[in-house]
């Protein structure tokens, strides 16, 4: 009972002996909940990690009901989507929380990306971590642009026209991948009912498989914290971490009240404006598909306008696509840019600190810009962003060097309530 | 809406649109018999009536019941020729805004639609799109795709136009294929335009005309006041048809909120007790 003993309880009896003699139960509990230690100093930053979670829950939940109602077609998809909306028995509710599911899944992991950023989470020796979590959100990606083209209204027709044709800028290959893609030539029943079940079966699978990844990198390697301070170097003579704590019931309970604070404001948004004014579900979108009739301006999903507005920053559509592909990639090549002597926003100096809020700008104003017609002065200051933007990534190696870092302390700085 | 001019709407579909529009007015007769609508929050028309339209805003909100149920009716009576409601069936309009099933069967359903039916046109596409060249769109979602101030202006700005194949324009929706079927009880007006000289190149100045505002020609059945009460109804009553849970939405809301508050409040209790013995 070797489990048992681990979790520092009396030996189980009973039903739980009998299902730990043929499952890891307890010990599963006594090693990576009671036996995981985290940092003791985790601030509101480290709620973003067990959120995205939820959120990740949340659209599996919903998505498993709303696919018992929704039709792939082109003739039904649109119906469909207002059957559910209308008929189903709560079937508005199921679909505006998968809806505002999706948008709160980026609002919180682009959150749980620059605190990443701010104490160099991505640093040796969680570079692989990183990694991981980027294939997330690249997988997220795939999953909310498929899932945004199901309801077949006007936006998703012409959003998927634009973005499938992206990949028509690959030398050589592009026009036979773009059909490989659609399965047909242009966006039709063909590609609905193939991002139908890449949205409901093989993205969810990759998604859950690389979050279960992340979390055993996370595990092995440890949680960073807002010190950059590695707490393993500091053992307790139980060999416990000195400034780590059991992350059950630590975390757990501390989870719960940032699982309590997100449900207030995803509530607010899903009861009472589940279109965000038009940024969470567009009013081209009541409309159905219509290959005729192409909205005023057609602009993704504000997730991923940043992008977009790289995209269209460049007169030339294979460079603003390269550019594009550049500006997701460059946050694979992160470990390695950064030469900063210290980990942690806190001890690095006013020149990395500088760069790290251009950079978030950078990407606010590119977000917006995304949704704004490329012209004029739009056009100008997404050139300007667009270079502020590659910056943070490629100048890191110069500005993160002669940056004038402060003294590390020797142990993570914690004030008890 | 829309309608490339001069195509598919020849003399004789214009005939037959005339024609449509007439059985319209004979149904607004005997609708105005029913009900006429409540007397409206009175806006002066002013000096320059319509010079200030882009800023117009329908006000309406569907907790108004009596309001979305005018508009219901009007719907039935003005709208229905033309446009259906395909996702709302009769008997869901006849709960959501407590209409008994004997007036509704009386007097919104028409002959041969039973309450379980959706609402929908008796008019076919084929010959919508002869008369109008182009079929009129289904309403449903109307009010989400375009948003109800742009209904609200829509209704309220149509003009005549002697250039236009229906002999009315509009100016929410230039070149609409309505015809105005509302001047009956709206009356007429035109569009007094005003010259804006724009400096060219050369030294040259182009002018062009500027809508300024609008000019009441002939009174219609309803006053100024009274129409735009109807348009708000029937506006508001397109809200509701947009999002038919939306009030149940709201009302669900508050205490979904007021819980997850309430939960959050006995969570950070039990934190501040756990990490009591952090230090």
């Amino acid at each position: 009972m070797a489990a048992n003993s681990a979790a520092g309880t009396a030996p189980a009896k009973g039903l739980r002996a009998w299902l730990n003699k043929r499952l890891p139960i307890d010990e599963f509990i006594a090693s990576q909940l009671r036996g995981y230690y985290a940092p003791k100093n985790f601030n509101i930053w480290y709620f973003f990690g067990s959120l995205a979670l939820l959120v990740l829950v949340l659209q599996l939940a919903t998505g498993i009901f709303l696919a018992m109602f929704y039709k792939p077609g082109e003739a039904t998809s649109f119906d469909s989507v207002q059957f559910i909306m209308r008929e189903v028995p709560w079937g508005w509710l199921l679909r505006y929380l998968h809806s505002t599911g999706a948008s709160f899944f980026f609002i919180v992991v682009y959150l749980h990306m620059f605190r990443a950023l701010l104490y160099g989470s991505y640093r040796a020796p969680r570079e692989l971590l990183w990694l991981i979590g980027m294939l997330v959100y690249l997988t997220l990606m795939a999953e909310a642009f498929m899932g945004y083209v199901l309801p077949w209204g006007n936006m998703s027709f012409w959003g998927a026209q634009v973005i499938v044709n992206l990949f028509g800028t690959v030398p050589l290959i592009g026009p036979d991948l773009t059909l490989w893609i659609r399965g047909d030539y242009s966006i039709a029943d063909a590609t609905l009912n193939r991002f139908f079940s890449l949205h409901v079966s093989a993205l969810p699978l990759a998604l859950l498989l690389l979050v279960l990844l992340h979390l055993v990198a996370l595990r092995t390697t440890g949680s960073n914290n807002p010190d950059g301070i590695e707490i393993k170097e500091k053992l307790g003579p139980d060999g416990h971490p000195l400034d780590g704590i059991p992350f059950h019931p630590y975390y757990t309970v501390k989870d719960l009240v940032g699982v309590g604070s997100f449900l207030v404001v995803f509530a607010i948004v899903v009861f009472f404006v589940p279109t965000f004014g038009g940024l969470f579900l567009e009013s081209p979108n009541f409309e159905p598909a219509n290959a005729l009739s192409t909205p005023p301006d057609i602009t993704p999903v504000w997730y991923f306008t940043p992008y977009y507005a790289i995209l269209r920053a460049v007169p030339n559509k294979e460079l603003g696509a390269l550019l594009m592909g550049l500006s997701l990639a460059s946050y694979l090549f992160l470990p390695w840019l950064d030469r900063s002597p210290v980990k942690s926003m806190r001890y690095k100096g006013w020149l990395s600190r500088t760069a790290l809020a251009l950079f978030a700008v950078s990407c606010l104003v590119l977000g917006y810009l995304g949704l704004q017609p490329p012209q004029g002065v739009y056009v100008v200051l997404a050139r300007i962003f667009m270079v502020l933007y590659f910056a943070f990534f490629w100048l890191m190696p110069i500005y993160s060097r002669i940056d004038r870092v402060k003294p590390v302390p020797e142990r993570v700085v914690y004030h008890a309530h | 809406m829309r309608t490339e001019p001069g195509e598919r709407t020849g003399p004789r579909g214009l005939a037959r649109a005339a024609r449509c529009a007439r059985v319209l007015a004979l149904a607004a007769l005997l609708a105005a018999g029913l009900a006429s609508p409540g007397v409206p929050a009175a806006e002066e028309a002013g000096d320059r009536y319509g010079a200030d339209w882009e800023s117009w805003r329908a006000d309406t909100t569907v907790a108004d019941t009596a309001s979305v149920q005018r508009g219901a009716r009007y719907f039935v009576s003005y709208c229905l020729g033309c446009h259906s409601l395909k996702y709302e069936r009769w008997s869901r309009l006849g709960s959501d805004l407590g209409i008994p099933p004997d007036v509704l069967a009386n007097q919104l359903l028409p002959p041969g639609d039973k309450p379980a039916d959706y609402i929908t046109s008796a008019m076919p596409d084929a010959d919508a799109e002869a008369w109008f060249g182009k079929a009129p769109p289904d309403l449903s979602l109307m009010a989400r795709a375009r948003g109800k101030d742009y209904l609200y202006r829509y209704l309220m700005t149509f003009y005549v136009d002697p250039n236009s194949q229906t002999g009315a324009n509009n100016l929410a929706l230039p070149s609409s294929a309505m015809p105005a079927v509302l001047s009956e009880l709206e009356g007429l007006k035109s569009a007094v335009y005003r010259q804006v000289g724009q400096p060219g190149a050369n030294g040259t100045v182009t002018h062009e005309q500027v809508f300024d505002h609008f000019e009441t020609i002939a009174p219609g059945r309803l006053t100024p006041a009274e129409y735009q009460q109807f348009v708000r109804d029937t506006v508001n009553f397109l809200d509701y048809v947009g999002e038919p849970d939306q009030l149940l939405r709201r009302a669900l809301g508050v205490w979904v909120v007021l819980f997850l508050l309430v939960f959050t409040w006995l969570a950070w209790l039990v934190k501040r007790e756990y990490w009591k013995d952090v230090h």
